[in-house]
């Protein structure tokens, strides 16, 4: 090891699944039983006594001046209660940055709770109307009478900025990251390929539209959120600030999730609006989005056209990509300020050992749905970028596709990888562990990829358009810096593991149980899992940017080690054994090696002796209950590669994947049957984005896309089996279960080998330039 | 995504349902047979009937029966009793079998009607194609009696028909196909399941070695399904076969007059339409 490492807590190599008894293993989720049998609750579920329901009025125009808005006539239907505009709420700050804190320029362009003076994008919220039932919300919503002054729009992000406001120019910030003297790299090059990309604005579509309930307990001075999900801990610190509460007097709730993906569970206007109005109203109040609304107003991302170039010397091994980028960020800076345009400029580079980097990217405000994270925020866009750019060199140069990958993967012996970037600020890459070319050998060991190219020239010489693609990546996870989490065990031997994680459906529950299950010894179907309640743990970081596993679960490791340490101690007392003799087995505490029937202690037992004023407790806290943190000052790098297999059909322009696979390294799976469930979900995703999903709008900025039937996720139906292959060959050495996150490894690269197949399919080496492919660009391709 | 305020009426017989239609229709009154169009319509407040007549109770509006020559479609009968070819329909129970499972999904089919498709006319609709393209026979009935129209008077352009507002499409009357005639549909679509961006529907007879009585429709293409006289003359007389298949396709892609959308630019409706004339023609070769 370098001493990149230096300064670093590093762990040895953690033991191997067979080694272990739960950890590793293809556990049943604990999660279902409600969730299959009609039991679920979801935000939609929850109804309190006396509720009022709000509905938005929204802009139907992308921009302009607010001239009047009259709720007169909207008043006078039976069963409202309240029409609220901002003037009514104009003491509330705009919904503030979660992310990006240090982002002082870009504090101009956040979202108010409700427009003020200016609409930007169709869907604004202009006014809320809050009534006895939705029906009456719905049709009081209609009534609002709201006169705008059309203003020009700017719908494209590489067309010249406008205006935001009086003097603030719709550029909000020009980011850079470089590294490496990129003018004599190309200066110097043997080969440079230019290409101009774009990859197409599409987002999550959570099953579960958002839905907020506020609840305001005023025999406790207690103000509830319900419905929260993702990041339950984060929302409440920023509204805390924004309402001027008093930490303890705000309480989030997260309850089932019906998907998150990055979109689902930030802070939107209607959040803060159903708390406000709780208060002030003196009555709960109930907001469900529909589905038009989601699709014209929940965050939107992946809208970037990069006009870049590579740079390589004459035996292909790669001197420097420089890139221009034009980001859409939408009508607003939403909760992650710049995060999206800087995570796409930092991992830009992947695996491949490059040694002169520059990106430039022109954050840009248009007039359409503002943007935030979505899964694999910035990855998907920059695999794209980066493997398209492979394929175009492989193609000028000569050389094949695989070999001039090969030549520039960063090796297993210049791991630990540093990346640092010469700009103030910018947080350098540490990438922990990797072996880049092993998992390509695998991988096209797997995808049979020399085999499926006889049968490709086969298929070709009947007339077929087939072909195979590639993209490899570097992903990111478990971003610290500490998470903690509480744990105990009853009486009766049942234990309680309270975690600030949050569940979107990903099986965290079953993962946290099987984490703390093998590390103190018990069975982990007796955990009960906590998580999203901000009551219970003062501090949590819910579940994003593939984080809950590594951070929370290195919490949870953790403490059911120190739990475990506990037990141990009293054990070896009572049963008059050292504590290194002694084993929890199944929540039993037992003698290492003895025979059943042996001396034991079970976990239950010792529970009920622990109470308060028990003598053995000789001066020590009771319970059989422990907290503990988990602190990492470093990211973990897992990486993959997507293979793909399609068919063009040139007559109609349709694409069809015929197959799939994802190489995964995950260092180590806390378990494979959830880790294939996150990848999978994700390549669907990611097909989406590559072929059909793609929020339109047009010149004038109006949304093409507000209906399933215009925005087009896969179904069964265009989705192929997606073959998974997870290798464990690079734990992480910076925490202790050696585990990395599976939550983007799925979706990051598929625009990259989708379009890299395409090329293949249709002989026409470059062509892909745009996501997604559809039909109607793929004619334009073939003309 | 709630409908606007509606009064419902459930009536028990045709006459009671034509009643009511005749004194609701003139402030927007509606049928609602299986809602699948209509009812999403509502709820994005695209329409807004002020009332809705709910067919659903009404006896003897789920006749399904053969009829002499021709197969007599009640208004109640569902998508998905098409889903297995009925044996007695013949080649035309065989063609719908083709068709039905084109439409939507497998919970649309169990609900949405043949005749409510016909009556919505949406240009993507295979109904709405299948009857142009068999010389089907719209029955409608209204309290001032009944009239049956041919489906090449019927539609009229997007979710344009000759139906009055008072009337109520009970019946349509598919005639069934000669013994030995062929048929094929093809349509494309993005994913299964979704509205045809375009779709043909052929059928035809060999009689010795040469094409004969071809029918040719085309349907989302343009703004309502109708059959292509071109391609039908293209084909007649020729042997079955790749020419004369690619033959019928240019003919119709020469002739159609196709409608454009935000995703979809006319002319590359004009190439599909070729692409799904020849590939219907050599499924019904198969």
């Amino acid at each position: 090891m370098t001493d990149h490492f230096a300064g670093a807590k590093t762990y040895p190599v953690p033991p191997t699944t067979e080694e272990r008894t739960i950890l590793g293993k293809r556990a049943v989720r604990l999660e279902d039983p409600p969730l299959v049998t009609g039991r679920g609750r979801y935000a939609g579920d929850i109804n309190f006594p006396r509720q009022l329901h709000m509905r938005m009025v929204r802009s139907s125009l992308a921009h302009g001046v607010i001239k009047s808005i009259d709720v007169a006539e909207a008043l006078k239907l039976p069963g409202v209660v309240a029409i609220w505009t901002n003037d009514d709420i104009n003491e509330l700050g705009p919904v503030d940055f979660r992310a990006d804190r240090g982002a002082e320029i870009l504090k101009p362009y956040r979202q108010p709770v409700l427009a003020k003076g200016r609409v930007r994008y169709v869907g604004d919220p202009i006014a809320a109307v809050f009534a006895e039932d939705p029906y009456v919300a719905e049709d009081a919503a209609e009534l609002v009478e709201v006169e705008i002054d059309e203003l020009p729009v700017v719908v494209d992000s590489w067309a010249t900025p406008g205006e935001f406001e009086p003097g603030r120019s719709t550029e909000g910030a020009l980011l850079k990251h470089s590294f490496g003297d990129i003018e004599a790299a190309f200066k110097k090059a043997h080969v440079i390929v230019e290409l101009d990309l774009f990859t197409g604005r599409h987002s999550g579509v959570p099953m579960e539209t958002r839905g907020a309930l506020g609840y305001y307990d005023s025999a406790k001075d207690i103000l509830e959120l319900h419905g929260a999900a993702k990041v339950p801990h984060r929302n409440r610190e920023t509204l805390v600030k924004m309402l001027g509460r008093a930490p303890k007097g705000l309480h989030v709730h997260e309850s089932h999730v019906g998907g998150g993906f990055g979109i689902r569970g930030e802070l939107y206007p209607e959040d803060v609006l159903v708390l406000v109005a709780a208060m002030r109203l003196g009555r709960p109040i109930k907001w469900i989005e529909d589905r038009r609304e989601h699709l014209m107003c929940a965050n939107q991302g992946r809208e970037q056209r990069h006009k870049v170039r590579i740079a390589a010397d004459k035996d292909g091994k790669l001197l420097g990509i420089d890139d221009e980028i034009f980001h859409d960020q939408g009508a607003y800076v939403r909760t992650h300020g710049a995060n999206v345009a800087n995570r796409t400029m930092c991992m830009m580079t992947g695996g491949y050992d490059i040694p002169a980097y520059r990106a430039v990217c022109h954050y840009r405000l248009t007039n359409k749905t503002p943007c935030a994270t979505y899964r694999a925020p910035g990855r998907y866009e920059s695999t794209f970028v980066r493997e398209r750019l492979m394929d175009a060199l492989a193609d000028k140069m000569g050389i094949d596709r695989i070999e001039l990958r090969r030549r520039n993967l960063i090796g297993k012996s210049q791991m630990p990888y540093l990346i640092e970037f010469e700009e103030q600020g910018v947080e350098e890459l540490l990438y922990d562990s990797g072996d880049y070319e092993l998992l390509l050998d695998k991988g096209l060991k797997a995808f049979r990829w020399d085999e499926r190219k006889v049968e490709i020239a086969a298929r070709r010489a009947k007339g077929e358009a087939v072909g195979l693609g590639i993209a490899i990546f570097v992903e990111e996870s478990g971003r610290g810096p500490s998470d903690g989490a509480k744990m105990s065990v009853d009486a009766t031997g049942d234990m309680e593991l309270i975690t600030g994680g949050a569940s979107l459906g990903q099986g965290f529950e079953t993962s946290m149980a099987q984490i703390a299950a093998e590390a103190l010894g018990v069975d982990y179907q007796r955990i009960t899992v906590v998580h999203g309640q901000t009551d219970r743990i003062a501090q949590g970081i819910g579940a994003h940017a593939a984080r809950a596993t590594v951070l929370t679960g290195g919490a949870v490791n953790e403490t059911a080690l120190k739990l475990r340490a506990k037990a141990l101690e009293f054990g070896s007392e009572l049963l008059q054994l050292p504590v290194g003799d002694l084993d929890i087995v199944n929540g039993v505490i037992v003698k290492k090696g003895a025979p059943a029937g042996g001396p034991s202690l079970s976990l239950a037992d010792l529970a009920k002796k622990l109470t308060p004023g028990a003598k053995l407790l000789n001066g020590r806290d009771p319970h059989l209950a422990v907290e503990a943190w988990f602190n990492t000052d470093h990211t973990v790098f897992p990486y993959g590669i997507h293979f793909a297999q399609v068919r063009v059909d040139k007559q109609t322009g349709q694409t069809v994947c015929e197959s799939f696979l994802i190489a995964y390294d995950i260092g180590r799976a806390v378990n494979p049957m959830l880790v294939e469930g996150q990848l999978v979900g994700g390549a669907v995703q990611g097909l989406g984005g590559a072929l059909f999903e793609e929020f339109a709008y047009s010149e004038t900025g109006e949304p093409l896309a507000v209906t399933m039937v215009d925005y087009l996720l896969p179904t069964l139906g265009e989705v192929p089996k997606i073959d998974v292959l997870i290798t464990e060959d690079a734990p992480s050495p910076m925490n202790p279960l050696g585990i990395k996150g599976a939550g983007e490894g799925g979706i990051n690269g598929v625009g990259g080998a989708i379009a890299s197949a395409i090329d293949d399919a249709i002989g026409k080496p470059g062509a892909v330039v745009q996501l997604p492919v559809t039909p109607q660009r793929m004619k334009a391709l073939l003309a | 995504m709630k409908p606007a305020a509606f009064v419902y009426h459930a009536p028990r017989t045709l006459e009671a349902a034509l009643a009511l239609l005749a004194e609701v229709a003139p402030q927007d009154g509606r049928i609602l047979a299986g809602g699948q169009s209509l009812v999403p319509a509502m709820a994005f407040r695209l329409a807004r009937p002020t009332h809705l007549v709910d067919i659903n109770g009404v006896a003897g509006l789920d006749r399904l029966v053969l009829d002499g020559g021709v197969l007599s479609v009640g208004a109640l009968v569902r998508h998905a009793a098409f889903h297995k070819a009925d044996a007695k329909f013949g080649a035309l129970g065989a063609l719908l079998a083709d068709v039905v499972h084109n439409i939507a999904h497998y919970p649309i089919r169990t609900r949405g009607t043949m005749c409510g498709s016909l009556a919505h006319a949406d240009p993507a609709s295979e109904w709405c194609l299948t009857a142009v393209t068999l010389g089907a026979e719209m029955v409608a009935h209204s309290a001032k009696g009944a009239r049956r129209i041919a489906a090449a008077d019927y539609f009229q352009g997007i979710m344009q028909t000759a139906l009055e507002p008072d009337e109520l499409l009970a019946e349509v009357r598919l005639p069934l196909l000669p013994e030995g005639a062929k048929h094929g549909f093809y349509e494309f679509n993005r994913r299964a399941g979704d509205f045809a961006i375009g779709m043909a529907l052929v059928t035809y007879q060999v009689k010795g070695g040469k094409i004969a009585e071809a029918r040719v429709g085309i349907g989302g293409i343009e703004g309502a399904p109708r059959r292509i006289a071109e391609a039908e003359a293209a084909l007649n007389g020729q042997a079955p076969g790749k020419a004369a298949f690619e033959a019928a396709g240019q003919a119709t892609a020469a002739v159609v007059d196709p409608i454009e959308d935000a995703q979809t630019p006319a002319a590359y409706r004009r190439d599909l339409a070729a692409t799904v004339v020849t590939r219907a023609l050599e499924r019904a070769a198969i």
